[in-house]
């Protein structure tokens, strides 16, 4: 019974991801026969500005994107903890950001950022502080802090509703005993809350770390990558190489360059998430 | 627990406020979405006028989206694409999580370790060598494509999902049904498979919005309008060169978002489960 499905995922996922191996370490133009060049094509990588641009990009939008939806997501989860009319309505509004098809919200939002017609910069504009404001998704900067905040818009309901579900297993006789030894309402948050919700925060960050650090949609539909390459992730930048400038053994180089921080974070999941014999 | 007093005053300042920033925070690009639709472009493209409010509401945009261009044909694709693949998923699924849970045999501990780090190997480290496969095939511009490909994106989270709600059945009904004479198979169709509906649901659900949602594949893949999904006819269809058709754009991000939403609002606390399971130990 076990064996049509092994034999599934071996043929459609453990076969491409060893032939995407082969594949960067061939010079291989789309519809040519590939020829075998050792490494030469990590060693152009190397050497390729571009290359180390998209590595800083991806280490910048993976590490701010993470922090903020962590604290964002912890704060969210505390405040929907309480006790409040209509809470299931709202916790299931709340998620509406995940469960949308991504292309589809972020079409909107790239639409909310237009320089011209849209509400941000109409409030500057109105409000006397820019004149005619800023391009939001043509400034380099600006373009990397956008799809920030698109990504956090996206992943915070995960996280809040995640780790409001942690929160929910904590017993509540824990704050009771806490309140008797005088503990105030931040001794409460840091001796009982945030170390019984460590386990918790560490899945759900490591999670969002992976697919933060792959992240291909947002980055293709807000900027493909630019102004200038600014805002280029190693998905984008290898998307474009393969299928846009038709090599593919590069392109498979650079995706495969993604591949030792997320081994590690992978495995280190992979042994974590195993069921535990009990 | 946080009922404390402090009246309307501490209620304000812990709950009701912050909880507004967030929603605004999380909403207003749907409310965005929806006041762009019914704008006529005479208000669209208009710098004087405050962009929150529409002054003459109009259908015009949803009425050349379904009449003008293949949006209809998109959403059939998606659908159709997102329910074969998410129960390819489910069985597939089944028949991994059904032994790893409940028989005992060698090899068990490496499958699982295997299924969670399939789970966890994003789509872009494995998409180039893919899309030379399936154009190598002749796969590509038909929905087999879609079909074969989303399952190996669903099927480990659905046997995860699937192998951890086994596991909180209780062993007992199984045991009676045996000793009753009843075979292996006949036990796990008649007595346990039942039993775990909810999982079923919680994974089907969880599934169908993850297919719905993919665009990476789909955008390599199918290249002609007719085999489409929705999230790629609208990027590449919609936006013609560098002229965008905004008042369509938003009219088919509301719609395309109109059925995953319809579907989660009758199942939000299943799909709540299935987001939550792995990370919460129950």
């Amino acid at each position: 019974m076990i064996i049509p499905p092994v034999l599934f995922l071996l043929l459609l996922v453990g076969y491409p991801f060893v032939y995407g191996i082969w594949l960067s370490l061939e010079d291989r133009p789309v519809a040519h026969a590939g020829k075998f060049v050792g490494l030469a094509n990590f060693i152009a990588d190397f050497h390729d500005p571009v290359f180390w641009q998209v590595v800083q990009n991806t280490f910048v939008y993976t590490f701010f994107a993470t922090v903020l939806k962590m604290v964002g997501g912890l704060g969210l989860a505390l405040v929907m903890n309480q006790d409040f009319r209509f809470k299931n309505t709202i916790r299931a509004m709340m998620l509406l950001p995940f469960i949308v098809p991504t292309v589809l919200s972020t079409i909107a939002w790239m639409w909310l950022l237009d320089p011209a017609f849209a509400p941000v910069n109409w409030f500057l504009r109105w409000s006397g502080i820019a004149n005619p404001g800023p391009s939001w998704l043509g400034n380099p900067r600006l373009a990397m802090m956008s799809l920030i905040i698109v990504n956090v818009w996206r992943g915070l309901p995960f996280y809040g509703i995640t780790l409001m579900a942690g929160l929910q297993t904590i017993s509540p006789e824990l704050y009771e005993a806490a309140t008797i030894d005088g503990a105030s309402t931040w001794d409460r948050f840091v001796y009982v809350t945030l170390p019984l919700l460590k386990p918790v925060i560490f899945i759900v960050t490591m999670f969002s770390v992976i697919f933060t650090f792959a992240d291909f949609q947002l980055v293709y539909v807000l900027t493909r990558g630019g102004p200038a390459n600014a805002t280029h992730l190693f998905a984008t930048y290898a998307f474009d190489v393969a299928m846009g400038g038709g090599q593919l053994g590069m392109g498979a180089s650079i995706a495969l360059a993604m591949l030792p921080p997320l081994a590690l974070i992978i495995i280190a999941m992979s042994l974590y998430m195993k069921p535990h014999k009990s | 627990m946080m009922v404390e007093r402090g009246g309307w005053r501490v209620r304000t300042i812990r709950l009701w406020l912050p909880l507004g920033v967030y929603m605004i925070f999380t909403l207003f690009p749907f409310y965005w979405m929806a006041v762009t639709s019914v704008k006529p472009n005479s208000e669209l493209y208009n710098r004087k006028i405050m962009p929150l409010l529409v002054y003459h509401p109009t259908f015009k945009h949803y009425v050349d989206l379904l009449t003008e261009t293949n949006f209809m044909v998109w959403t059939w694709n998606t659908l159709l694409v997102s329910a074969i693949s998410t129960a390819i998923s489910l069985v597939f699924g089944v028949m991994l999580a059904y032994p790893l849970a409940r028989m005992r045999f060698a090899g068990s501990a490496l499958i699982a370790f295997g299924v969670a780090a399939t789970y966890l190997v994003p789509q872009p480290l494995l998409f180039i060598p893919l899309a030379d496969i399936i154009y190598s095939l002749g796969l590509n511009d038909t929905l087999t494509s879609v079909i074969l490909t989303y399952p190996t994106l669903l099927i480990p989270f659905c046997a995860w999902l699937l192998m951890g709600y086994f596991r909180s059945v209780p062993h007992e009904l199984e045991d009676a049904a045996r000793i009753d004479g009843a075979t292996r198979l006949q036990t796990m169709f008649k007595v346990f498979l039942p039993l775990c509906t909810p999982g079923f649901i919680s994974a089907g659900i969880f599934a169908f919005t993850l297919a719905q949602n993919e665009f990476l594949y789909a955008l390599i893949f199918l290249t002609q309008t007719d085999v489409r999904t929705v999230p790629v006819g609208a990027i590449a269809e919609l936006v013609k060169g560098d002229v965008f058709y905004w008042g369509q754009l938003m009219a088919a991000a509301l719609l395309g978002s109109v059925p995953v939403a319809i579907i989660y609002s009758f199942f939000v606390e299943h799909y709540v489960a299935g987001l939550t399971a792995g990370a919460v130990k129950q």
